[in-house]
């Protein structure tokens, strides 16, 4: 049984649609994230979902009840922005009481609460400090307690890590989801970083345009993207364009190299299909004869640390992979012919071959 | 390089005189009321002259009431037009300038032939009617101050995203705006207050048209009257106005510093 249901929701402004039928049913406790470029409607959804902005067309539900035209203060929602947003003439712990108070609870168990809250985020000894005497990190982490000890139904986050320094993005990130995780609490993400919302999430939303282009686990999105643009926009790609060489069986070449694709074509004779590659789905000179193999030359090789990134050129199409540094192992120079290889069923097929 | 600099010690020289002279002279004038020797006789005269204390409180009292009156006014408009009427921001700002630019001769006269005794509404009837009237009179006047102030203030803090997170935990408008957005436009508040309060002490016009107990025309009484007392009031009137211009600095820095803090 969903408990938040999102119903052809559409947003335009003047002729240009921000958002255009958007259908979403989350379940009571999932982690649902956002995801999409800049402009895809992501925040436009979700703040609608907050009550901030009012839909052109569609339906709201929340448990059960059409909150469509509510207020947002009616909504029972918690929020956390990008900008934090924490009022500064508010202590630490007096913003965490806001909504507590706001909904006139008794002074003992705001007290409590409070206290519960900055012990849950890690940060009991600053209730008596101002936002600004806080790190971006524990300003976030205050907002997030002020937006979770009202006792919303639904969390909404939006970008609440893209102003934060990497390390601390990533340390927050994972609290941020253990502490979803301990509540319980239905919560939606929005965020233009595919690597937050692969690590967070139960379910992703791909947006593009003001469109859903793909729901789906962290798994599916990254290794079955039902579009070209959810395969080019999450993780890194190899696009690879091939000649049909026989569409039924699935067979197709590449600069003039013959491979079998997982499944066949609806092309039968000749034509042009996109294929594209994880870059972690190749190896290089693999001595294992199983799968398929494509012959090139190595272009370039940058040693990262690590990771060595190194490109081969196959005649037209050029080919990433990362391998890691083996200290007993010299990469590859430049010049030298290298085969890569890759199972069969790791080949995407981005876009329906074009018949010649 | 060195005619530049020469030329911009005389202007400041200049300017400080022209300023300074007339003030120095006015202190040096009101300290000679003893026949023969400096003293703060003149001072101690008005001072203790119970028609200062009964106008001086009076405009103190019309000065705190303009003051409520212009910030339940102000700071809900420069709210509501950054928040949610941005079109409206130069209409807004245009009739908040209007008072610059018309007389308060102006409006007193319209107030004379809107609100009196015979009219719709007799606000000159009674003394209260009166204090009402100037009240809103004072509170026009200091509209360009006292807008610009709280706007400049609300501008200073994202108050779309504070007004939108505080929403988002169930406060209503009022509980926003006292709560939320009040307190931290405060020092802008205070600012508008003071300068309000400055404009209000010494304002003539309107307060003698209307036949107010006010402090601008026993000002004025006495100075057609007395010769050293008028001076000492000068003097007194100005360091009022100094005081409230001091505390608006002093309460600026405070705010800079909790913004660079920030």
């Amino acid at each position: 049984m969903s408990f938040l249901d999102i119903v052809n929701l559409q947003k335009s402004f003047g002729s240009a649609y921000a958002v255009k039928n958007f259908n979403l049913s989350v379940v009571r406790g999932e982690f649902v994230s956002f995801l999409g470029p800049s402009g895809c409607g992501k925040t436009t959804t979700l703040r609608m979902i907050a009550g901030f902005e009012h839909p052109t067309a569609g339906l709201i539900r929340i448990d059960g009840k059409d909150v469509t035209n509510l207020r947002p203060n009616q909504r029972k929602i918690g929020m956390v922005f990008q900008s934090y947003a924490l009022f500064p003439n508010m202590t630490v712990a007096e913003n965490v009481a806001f909504g507590l108070k706001v909904a006139r609870k008794p002074a003992e168990e705001v007290k409590a609460r409070v206290a519960e809250m900055l012990k849950l985020i890690g940060l009991p000894h600053l209730g008596d400090r101002y936002p600004y005497q806080l790190s971006g990190g524990q300003q976030q982490r205050v907002a997030l307690a002020r937006a979770i000890a009202p006792k919303p139904q639904i969390l909404l986050l939006d970008e609440p890590l893209s102003a934060l320094d990497a390390k601390i993005r990533i340390s927050l990130r994972e609290e941020i989801r253990a502490v979803q995780r301990e509540l319980g609490i239905t919560t939606i993400y929005v965020t233009h970083d595919q690597e937050e919302a692969l690590s967070m999430s139960d379910r992703i939303v791909v947006m593009n345009e003001g469109q859903v282009e793909q729901i789906g686990n962290p798994f599916e999105i990254y290794n079955r993207p039902s579009t070209r643009f959810v395969a080019s926009f999450v993780g890194t790609l190899n696009i690879l364009r091939a000649k049909v060489v026989d569409g039924a069986s699935g067979r197709v070449a590449v600069d003039g190299q013959e491979i079998i694709l997982p499944h066949g074509l609806p092309v039968s004779g000749a034509g042009e299909a996109t294929l594209a590659l994880r870059p972690e789905a190749i190896t290089l000179n693999a001595h294992d004869a199983s799968g398929s193999r494509l012959d090139g030359t190595i272009d370039e090789v940058s040693f990262l640390g690590s990771v060595i990134r190194i490109r081969v050129r196959l005649q037209n199409n050029i080919v990433t992979l990362d391998t890691f540094n083996n200290v007993g192992h010299r990469p590859p120079e430049r010049g030298q012919p290298a085969t890569i290889s890759f199972a069969r069923e790791d080949v995407l097929v981005l876009d329906e071959p074009q018949a010649a | 390089m060195k005619n530049s600099r020469l030329g911009s010690w005389l202007t400041i020289v200049l300017g400080a005189a022209y300023f300074l002279i007339p003030l120095i002279a006015t202190v040096e004038f009101s300290l000679r009321m003893k026949r023969g020797e400096y003293s703060l006789e003149a001072y101690r005269v008005v001072l203790t002259d119970p028609r200062f204390q009964a106008t001086f409180g009076y405009s103190t009292l019309i000065a705190l009431a303009t003051i409520v009156v212009g910030v339940l006014l102000v700071v809900p408009t420069a709210y509501w037009v950054q928040l949610r009427l941005p079109r409206w921001r130069p209409v807004v700002e245009f009739v908040t300038l209007l008072p610059l630019v018309i007389p308060p001769i102006v409006l007193v006269f319209g107030f004379l032939r809107l609100y009196n005794s015979s009219s719709w509404l007799p606000l000159t009837g009674s003394a209260r009617g009166t204090d009402v009237l100037l009240t809103l009179g004072y509170a026009t006047l200091a509209l360009p101050y006292m807008y610009r102030a709280v706007d400049t203030g609300l501008r200073a803090i994202d108050i779309r995203t504070l007004t939108q997170a505080a929403e988002s935990l169930g406060a209503s408008w009022p509980t926003i705006l006292f709560r939320v957005i009040l307190p931290n436009v405060r020092v802008a508040v205070l600012s508008g207050a003071f300068l309000t309060f400055a404009i209000v002490i010494g304002e003539f016009t309107i307060a003698s048209l209307l036949n107010a107990p006010a402090f601008g025309p026993y000002l004025q009484l006495i100075g057609a009257n007395r010769a050293y007392e008028p001076s000492a009031l000068a003097i007194i009137a100005f360091m009022i106005t100094w005081a409230c211009m001091g505390l608006i600095q002093v309460v600026g820095r405070g705010a800079n510093r909790y913004r660079a803090a920030r």
